[in-house]
């Protein structure tokens, strides 16, 4: 049987994968997919607790909402890419930059 | 070796290859296919750990609706998707990354010492089944459950009145004020919003 803390360190490994992408990637269809690796990595654990106490399934409907939440987001994140795309014809984040001085 | 420990660590490590190429992808479709690849590693663990509805919840909203929304704005987008190699401000984003990845380390590292392995026992028969999920989500979580569907909601007029940009003010008239343009997305029908929004702006 597997222990808790190998779905951890997994789930911790993901995370930091998806942050440093998120961080270094300019490209902001990338930045976006980077924020679903971190965000599957928080439900692995998510899951993992739940299943370490297994008399109710807290864990697993904060999972459930987390997908909810992270499907708005993904349609709004798309939205704002489709936008900056038709505004400045590019999609490096560093070049959205209307707001700047 | 058991077949449940081989299991696990085959889908571990595909599930890091497939972040790995999410993160490290130039062409963002094969960064979508490596998301696509962890999702369905990740729908696998899921039923590892006895939570069959969430394995089914993630195959179905992720694999079957973010991915295919990334791959058509990927499409929308063309050849412009990719993003031509530049690099200027590369050691503040490579100073960025390694800190970051440093940090959780240290905080992984810190938790690590702290406990001993728990081995995990066998649940209720029906644990993580749709039954029980139910049960749990229309008592305890009923409040959130509830506001949810209010978020999904004002997230789908959010992006239709996003996306459809200078479009809208087209159809509102010239020199309409700027509300006019969100409340007239909230108006219409969605499959009227539809033929206007993505396609025409191109």
């Amino acid at each position: 049987m597997i222990p808790v803390q190998h779905y951890l360190y997994l789930s911790a490994l993901l995370f930091t994968i998806g942050g440093v992408g998120f961080l270094v990637r300019r490209n902001v269809l990338v930045a976006l997919m980077s924020i679903e690796v971190m965000l599957n990595a928080v439900n692995i654990s998510l899951v993992a607790f739940n299943r370490m106490r297994p008399e109710n399934h807290g864990g697993q409907m904060f999972a459930f909402f987390l997908i909810a939440a992270e499907a708005a987001e993904v349609a709004v994140g798309l939205a704002i890419v489709l936008s900056l795309f038709r505004i400045k014809r590019t999609v490096r984040s560093d070049e959205a930059d209307l707001l700047k001085n | 070796m058991n077949i449940g420990i081989i299991y696990f660590w085959l889908l571990a490590a595909m599930s890091v290859v497939g972040a790995l190429a999410t993160v490290s992808a130039r062409n963002p479709i094969r960064g979508a296919m490596g998301l696509l690849l962890m999702i369905l590693c990740v729908a696998g663990l899921f039923l590892a750990l006895h939570a069959e509805f969430l394995a089914i919840i993630q195959l179905i909203v992720y694999a079957g609706a973010i991915v295919v929304l990334f791959l058509f704005v990927i499409m929308l987008l063309g050849p412009s998707a990719t993003a031509p190699r530049d690099h200027r401000g590369q050691v503040s984003r490579a100073v960025a990354g390694t800190l970051f990845a440093a940090c959780a380390a240290g905080a992984a590292y810190a938790v690590a010492r702290g406990g001993h392995m728990l081995a995990l026992r066998r649940p209720d028969p029906g644990f993580g089944g749709i039954d029980a999920i139910g049960r749990t989500l229309f008592s305890d979580g009923l409040v959130p459950f509830e506001v949810s569907s209010a978020l999904l909601m004002v997230a789908v007029v959010g992006a239709v009145a996003v996306a459809r940009g200078k479009q809208g003010e087209h159809t509102a008239g010239t020199g309409a004020h700027p509300l006019s343009r969100a409340e007239l997305a909230e108006s219409k029908p969605f499959h009227d919003a539809q033929p206007g929004g993505l396609g025409e702006g191109q």
